[in-house]
Protein backbone atom coordinates (compact mmCIF):
# COMPACT_ATOMS: atom_id res chain seq x y z
CA UNK A 1 0.00 0.00 0.00
CA UNK A 2 1.33 3.52 -1.07
CA UNK A 3 0.76 5.72 2.26
CA UNK A 4 1.78 9.73 2.36
CA UNK A 5 2.29 11.07 5.80
CA UNK A 6 2.19 14.72 5.76
CA UNK A 7 4.23 16.75 8.73
CA UNK A 8 7.40 14.88 10.24
CA UNK A 9 7.10 16.03 13.90
CA UNK A 10 7.51 12.86 16.77
CA UNK A 11 3.92 11.54 15.70
CA UNK A 12 5.01 11.50 11.66
CA UNK A 13 8.26 10.25 12.49
CA UNK A 14 7.22 6.97 14.49
CA UNK A 15 4.06 6.34 12.40
CA UNK A 16 6.47 6.40 9.33
CA UNK A 17 8.93 4.34 11.15
CA UNK A 18 5.77 2.04 12.12
CA UNK A 19 4.77 1.81 8.36
CA UNK A 20 8.08 1.20 6.66
CA UNK A 21 8.44 -1.93 9.19
CA UNK A 22 5.07 -3.46 8.30
CA UNK A 23 6.57 -3.11 4.57
CA UNK A 24 4.55 -0.44 3.13
CA UNK A 25 5.28 2.22 0.62
CA UNK A 26 5.25 5.14 2.54
CA UNK A 27 6.14 8.66 1.88
CA UNK A 28 6.83 11.61 4.25
CA UNK A 29 6.20 15.36 3.26
CA UNK A 30 8.00 17.84 5.47
CA UNK A 31 8.44 21.89 5.15
CA UNK A 32 11.76 21.54 7.46
CA UNK A 33 14.48 20.98 5.29
CA UNK A 34 17.13 20.22 8.23
CA UNK A 35 13.83 17.44 9.89
CA UNK A 36 13.77 16.06 6.43
CA UNK A 37 18.01 16.01 6.23
CA UNK A 38 17.59 13.78 9.35
CA UNK A 39 15.06 11.58 8.46
CA UNK A 40 16.64 10.72 5.13
CA UNK A 41 20.22 10.34 7.21
CA UNK A 42 18.26 7.75 8.78
CA UNK A 43 15.93 5.73 7.12
CA UNK A 44 16.72 6.80 3.36
CA UNK A 45 14.84 8.25 0.49
CA UNK A 46 11.49 8.42 2.46
CA UNK A 47 11.22 12.14 2.67
CA UNK A 48 10.39 14.55 1.03
CA UNK A 49 10.57 18.26 1.46
CA UNK A 50 7.44 20.21 0.50
CA UNK A 51 4.30 21.14 1.59
CA UNK A 52 2.04 18.66 1.60
CA UNK A 53 -1.24 21.34 1.68
CA UNK A 54 -0.20 22.30 -1.79
CA UNK A 55 -1.50 20.64 -4.90
CA UNK A 56 1.68 21.38 -7.22
CA UNK A 57 3.96 19.05 -4.23
CA UNK A 58 1.45 16.31 -3.62
CA UNK A 59 1.82 16.56 -7.79
CA UNK A 60 5.30 15.54 -7.74
CA UNK A 61 4.74 12.71 -5.18
CA UNK A 62 1.99 10.68 -7.14
CA UNK A 63 -0.93 11.21 -4.75
CA UNK A 64 -3.10 9.96 -7.09
CA UNK A 65 -1.93 6.38 -6.82
CA UNK A 66 -1.42 7.06 -3.33
CA UNK A 67 -3.96 4.53 -1.36
CA UNK A 68 -4.02 6.51 1.95
CA UNK A 69 -2.43 9.75 2.91
CA UNK A 70 -2.60 11.10 6.79
CA UNK A 71 -1.88 14.41 8.32
CA UNK A 72 -0.49 14.89 11.59
CA UNK A 73 0.95 18.26 11.94
CA UNK A 74 0.25 20.16 15.21
CA UNK A 75 -2.41 22.49 13.29
CA UNK A 76 -5.95 21.26 12.84
CA UNK A 77 -6.58 23.64 9.69
CA UNK A 78 -3.41 22.21 7.61
CA UNK A 79 -4.43 18.58 8.61
CA UNK A 80 -7.68 19.72 7.28
CA UNK A 81 -6.30 21.15 3.78
CA UNK A 82 -4.21 18.42 3.21
CA UNK A 83 -7.01 15.90 3.34
CA UNK A 84 -8.92 17.79 1.20
CA UNK A 85 -6.74 18.04 -1.42
CA UNK A 86 -5.93 14.43 -1.45
CA UNK A 87 -9.45 13.59 -1.82
CA UNK A 88 -10.48 16.04 -4.01
CA UNK A 89 -7.77 16.95 -7.21
CA UNK A 90 -6.13 13.23 -6.16
CA UNK A 91 -9.07 10.79 -5.44
CA UNK A 92 -7.29 9.59 -2.88
CA UNK A 93 -9.30 6.11 -1.01
CA UNK A 94 -8.61 7.20 2.26
CA UNK A 95 -7.96 10.31 4.24
CA UNK A 96 -6.53 10.59 8.00
CA UNK A 97 -6.73 13.48 9.95
CA UNK A 98 -5.12 14.34 13.15
CA UNK A 99 -7.17 16.73 15.27
CA UNK A 100 -6.36 18.97 18.07
CA UNK A 101 -9.17 20.76 18.78
CA UNK A 102 -12.33 17.63 19.56
CA UNK A 103 -14.99 20.68 18.46
CA UNK A 104 -13.27 20.00 15.12
CA UNK A 105 -14.95 16.50 14.44
CA UNK A 106 -17.92 17.34 13.04
CA UNK A 107 -16.50 19.55 10.28
CA UNK A 108 -13.73 17.17 9.31
CA UNK A 109 -16.77 14.32 9.32
CA UNK A 110 -18.86 16.52 7.15
CA UNK A 111 -15.98 17.42 4.93
CA UNK A 112 -15.88 14.09 4.09
CA UNK A 113 -12.35 13.06 5.82
CA UNK A 114 -12.89 9.56 6.67
CA UNK A 115 -11.02 8.94 9.87
CA UNK A 116 -10.16 11.56 12.70
CA UNK A 117 -7.72 11.11 15.70
CA UNK A 118 -8.92 13.28 18.14
CA UNK A 119 -5.69 13.02 20.76
CA UNK A 120 -7.66 15.32 22.97
CA UNK A 121 -10.11 13.14 23.67
CA UNK A 122 -7.55 9.67 23.59
CA UNK A 123 -6.24 11.21 26.64
CA UNK A 124 -9.00 12.19 28.15
CA UNK A 125 -10.67 8.49 27.55
CA UNK A 126 -7.52 7.51 29.54
CA UNK A 127 -8.36 9.83 32.31
CA UNK A 128 -11.71 8.65 32.92
CA UNK A 129 -11.10 4.93 32.49
CA UNK A 130 -8.41 5.68 35.53
CA UNK A 131 -11.08 7.07 37.06
CA UNK A 132 -12.84 4.59 39.22
CA UNK A 133 -15.99 6.91 40.07
CA UNK A 134 -16.63 7.63 36.73
CA UNK A 135 -19.66 5.44 35.73
CA UNK A 136 -19.23 5.42 31.81
CA UNK A 137 -16.49 5.21 29.80
CA UNK A 138 -16.18 5.21 26.13
CA UNK A 139 -14.35 2.37 24.42
CA UNK A 140 -14.67 2.48 21.25
CA UNK A 141 -16.70 4.89 18.16
CA UNK A 142 -17.93 3.20 15.22
CA UNK A 143 -18.26 6.33 13.33
CA UNK A 144 -20.36 4.83 10.06
CA UNK A 145 -22.99 3.12 11.82
CA UNK A 146 -23.43 5.97 14.48
CA UNK A 147 -22.55 3.64 17.71
CA UNK A 148 -20.15 4.14 21.00
CA UNK A 149 -19.20 1.15 22.63
CA UNK A 150 -19.19 1.91 26.76
CA UNK A 151 -18.26 0.28 29.77
CA UNK A 152 -20.42 1.16 32.94
CA UNK A 153 -19.52 0.19 36.45
CA UNK A 154 -22.44 -0.93 39.05
CA UNK A 155 -21.35 0.29 42.26
CA UNK A 156 -22.36 -1.11 45.84
CA UNK A 157 -24.90 2.24 45.65
CA UNK A 158 -26.31 1.50 42.24
CA UNK A 159 -30.68 0.42 43.06
CA UNK A 160 -30.24 -1.95 40.22
CA UNK A 161 -28.34 -4.43 42.13
CA UNK A 162 -30.35 -7.47 42.83
CA UNK A 163 -32.31 -6.58 39.04
CA UNK A 164 -32.77 -8.54 36.44
CA UNK A 165 -31.47 -6.91 32.88
CA UNK A 166 -35.56 -7.99 31.91
CA UNK A 167 -36.58 -5.42 34.69
CA UNK A 168 -34.51 -2.36 33.71
CA UNK A 169 -36.01 -0.01 30.93
CA UNK A 170 -33.00 0.26 28.35
CA UNK A 171 -32.99 2.59 25.74
CA UNK A 172 -33.73 0.68 23.01
CA UNK A 173 -30.82 1.66 20.77
CA UNK A 174 -28.63 0.01 23.01
CA UNK A 175 -27.62 -3.97 23.76
CA UNK A 176 -25.67 -5.21 26.23
CA UNK A 177 -22.90 -7.02 25.04
CA UNK A 178 -20.81 -8.73 28.29
CA UNK A 179 -20.96 -8.91 31.93
CA UNK A 180 -17.22 -8.54 33.63
CA UNK A 181 -18.23 -9.34 37.13
CA UNK A 182 -16.06 -8.40 40.21
CA UNK A 183 -14.31 -12.50 40.48
CA UNK A 184 -15.08 -14.65 38.47
CA UNK A 185 -14.85 -14.81 34.02
CA UNK A 186 -17.27 -12.44 31.73
CA UNK A 187 -20.14 -13.63 30.06
CA UNK A 188 -23.16 -12.61 28.02
CA UNK A 189 -25.60 -11.39 30.11
CA UNK A 190 -29.50 -13.07 29.26
CA UNK A 191 -32.85 -11.59 30.06
CA UNK A 192 -32.69 -12.93 33.40
CA UNK A 193 -29.06 -12.10 34.24
CA UNK A 194 -28.67 -10.63 38.08
CA UNK A 195 -26.70 -7.47 38.25
CA UNK A 196 -24.58 -7.44 40.58
CA UNK A 197 -22.34 -4.98 42.55
CA UNK A 198 -18.62 -4.56 41.12
CA UNK A 199 -20.35 -5.75 37.32
CA UNK A 200 -18.58 -4.35 34.48
CA UNK A 201 -20.89 -4.36 31.78
CA UNK A 202 -20.00 -3.69 28.16
CA UNK A 203 -22.84 -2.03 25.80
CA UNK A 204 -23.44 -0.92 22.69
CA UNK A 205 -25.33 2.54 22.04
CA UNK A 206 -25.71 5.89 20.22
CA UNK A 207 -24.09 8.96 21.91
CA UNK A 208 -28.19 10.41 22.33
CA UNK A 209 -28.77 7.42 24.37
CA UNK A 210 -26.16 7.09 26.59
CA UNK A 211 -27.06 9.18 29.28
CA UNK A 212 -30.41 7.09 29.65
CA UNK A 213 -27.98 3.85 29.55
CA UNK A 214 -25.98 5.17 31.79
CA UNK A 215 -29.28 5.65 34.36
CA UNK A 216 -30.94 2.76 33.45
CA UNK A 217 -28.12 0.34 34.34
CA UNK A 218 -27.23 2.38 37.40
CA UNK A 219 -30.92 3.71 38.78
CA UNK A 220 -30.83 7.01 40.76
CA UNK B 1 -25.53 44.05 7.30
CA UNK B 2 -23.87 42.29 9.66
CA UNK B 3 -20.02 41.17 8.85
CA UNK B 4 -18.29 38.90 10.67
CA UNK B 5 -14.11 39.92 9.78
CA UNK B 6 -11.98 37.38 10.97
CA UNK B 7 -8.27 38.65 10.72
CA UNK B 8 -7.09 42.70 11.36
CA UNK B 9 -4.86 42.51 8.69
CA UNK B 10 -4.05 45.30 6.22
CA UNK B 11 -6.88 44.36 4.22
CA UNK B 12 -9.00 42.95 7.57
CA UNK B 13 -8.86 46.04 8.74
CA UNK B 14 -9.31 48.64 5.35
CA UNK B 15 -12.72 46.76 4.70
CA UNK B 16 -13.61 46.75 8.21
CA UNK B 17 -13.36 50.57 8.22
CA UNK B 18 -15.22 51.35 5.39
CA UNK B 19 -17.97 49.18 6.10
CA UNK B 20 -18.17 50.60 9.39
CA UNK B 21 -18.23 54.00 7.83
CA UNK B 22 -21.05 53.17 5.63
CA UNK B 23 -22.77 52.29 8.48
CA UNK B 24 -22.55 48.60 8.93
CA UNK B 25 -22.36 46.29 11.76
CA UNK B 26 -19.03 45.08 12.03
CA UNK B 27 -16.77 42.63 14.52
CA UNK B 28 -13.59 41.97 13.78
CA UNK B 29 -11.39 38.92 15.20
CA UNK B 30 -7.75 38.79 15.61
CA UNK B 31 -5.54 36.50 18.40
CA UNK B 32 -3.48 39.28 18.03
CA UNK B 33 -4.68 42.15 20.01
CA UNK B 34 -1.89 44.76 18.68
CA UNK B 35 -3.32 44.25 15.11
CA UNK B 36 -6.13 46.18 16.27
CA UNK B 37 -4.32 49.28 15.94
CA UNK B 38 -4.56 49.17 12.30
CA UNK B 39 -8.32 50.24 12.74
CA UNK B 40 -9.14 54.06 12.55
CA UNK B 41 -9.75 55.96 15.68
CA UNK B 42 -13.29 56.39 14.93
CA UNK B 43 -13.81 52.92 14.13
CA UNK B 44 -17.55 51.90 15.29
CA UNK B 45 -17.92 48.14 15.40
CA UNK B 46 -16.27 45.44 17.62
CA UNK B 47 -12.61 43.97 17.86
CA UNK B 48 -12.55 40.91 19.55
CA UNK B 49 -9.68 38.97 20.69
CA UNK B 50 -10.15 35.53 19.65
CA UNK B 51 -9.60 32.73 16.96
CA UNK B 52 -11.75 32.36 13.93
CA UNK B 53 -11.37 28.72 13.98
CA UNK B 54 -12.71 27.73 17.64
CA UNK B 55 -16.40 27.39 17.17
CA UNK B 56 -16.54 28.84 20.50
CA UNK B 57 -14.80 31.97 19.99
CA UNK B 58 -17.05 32.19 16.55
CA UNK B 59 -20.19 32.28 18.38
CA UNK B 60 -18.89 34.60 21.22
CA UNK B 61 -18.42 37.05 18.04
CA UNK B 62 -22.34 36.95 17.06
CA UNK B 63 -21.64 34.38 14.13
CA UNK B 64 -25.07 32.83 14.23
CA UNK B 65 -26.07 36.41 13.56
CA UNK B 66 -24.08 37.38 10.67
CA UNK B 67 -24.77 38.16 7.20
CA UNK B 68 -21.18 37.70 5.89
CA UNK B 69 -17.97 36.01 7.41
CA UNK B 70 -14.64 37.30 5.57
CA UNK B 71 -11.32 35.57 6.11
CA UNK B 72 -8.61 37.29 5.68
CA UNK B 73 -5.40 36.15 7.69
CA UNK B 74 -2.21 35.59 6.33
CA UNK B 75 -2.46 31.71 6.19
CA UNK B 76 -4.63 30.32 3.50
CA UNK B 77 -5.38 26.70 5.81
CA UNK B 78 -6.75 29.08 8.89
CA UNK B 79 -8.55 30.88 6.06
CA UNK B 80 -10.52 28.06 4.50
CA UNK B 81 -10.88 26.25 7.72
CA UNK B 82 -12.50 28.85 9.38
CA UNK B 83 -14.64 29.40 6.08
CA UNK B 84 -16.13 25.72 5.85
CA UNK B 85 -16.55 26.36 9.57
CA UNK B 86 -18.73 29.65 9.15
CA UNK B 87 -20.75 27.28 6.09
CA UNK B 88 -21.04 24.48 7.32
CA UNK B 89 -21.20 24.50 11.05
CA UNK B 90 -23.00 27.50 11.25
CA UNK B 91 -24.63 28.03 8.00
CA UNK B 92 -23.58 31.88 7.51
CA UNK B 93 -25.34 32.72 4.52
CA UNK B 94 -22.06 34.23 3.09
CA UNK B 95 -19.07 33.28 3.32
CA UNK B 96 -15.78 34.68 2.14
CA UNK B 97 -11.90 33.80 1.54
CA UNK B 98 -8.60 35.38 1.11
CA UNK B 99 -6.80 32.26 -0.53
CA UNK B 100 -3.05 33.53 -1.81
CA UNK B 101 -2.31 29.81 -3.40
CA UNK B 102 -3.87 30.15 -6.55
CA UNK B 103 -4.34 25.93 -6.78
CA UNK B 104 -5.68 25.95 -3.17
CA UNK B 105 -7.83 28.90 -4.57
CA UNK B 106 -9.68 27.43 -7.57
CA UNK B 107 -10.12 23.77 -5.69
CA UNK B 108 -12.19 25.69 -2.67
CA UNK B 109 -14.11 28.08 -5.10
CA UNK B 110 -15.10 24.43 -6.89
CA UNK B 111 -16.28 23.31 -3.37
CA UNK B 112 -18.36 26.12 -2.98
CA UNK B 113 -16.36 28.87 -1.12
CA UNK B 114 -16.48 32.39 -2.93
CA UNK B 115 -12.51 32.84 -2.92
CA UNK B 116 -10.13 35.42 -3.84
CA UNK B 117 -6.76 34.90 -4.59
CA UNK B 118 -4.99 38.15 -4.52
CA UNK B 119 -1.86 36.51 -5.92
CA UNK B 120 -3.70 35.86 -9.34
CA UNK B 121 -5.69 39.22 -8.90
CA UNK B 122 -2.72 41.29 -8.34
CA UNK B 123 -0.35 39.80 -11.22
CA UNK B 124 -3.19 40.11 -13.59
CA UNK B 125 -3.33 44.10 -12.47
CA UNK B 126 -0.14 44.29 -13.18
CA UNK B 127 0.07 42.79 -16.83
CA UNK B 128 -2.82 44.66 -17.67
CA UNK B 129 -0.95 47.73 -16.48
CA UNK B 130 2.01 46.91 -18.60
CA UNK B 131 -0.10 45.97 -21.95
CA UNK B 132 -1.02 49.93 -21.28
CA UNK B 133 -4.67 49.10 -20.26
CA UNK B 134 -4.86 49.68 -16.18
Amino acid sequence: MYIIVVGGGRVGYYLLKALLNEGHEVLLLEKDARICKNIVEEMGSVCYRGDGCEAATLAEVGTSRADMLVAVTGDDEDNLVACQVAKHRYNVPRTIARIRNPRNETLFKKLGIDVTVITTNIILEAIEREVPTHPLTHLLTIGEKGLVIVDVKISPESTTVGKMVKELSLPKESKLALVIPFKGSAYVPIANTVLQAGDQIIAVTTPESEEALRASLRGV
Amino acid sequence: MKVLIMGCSRTGAQLAAQLDAEGHKVTVLDIDTYSFRRLPTNFGGTALFGNGIDEDALRKAGIEEADVFVAVTQGDNRNVTACQIAKHIFNVPRVMCRIYDPLREEMYSTLGLETISPTKVIAQLFKEKMEGKG
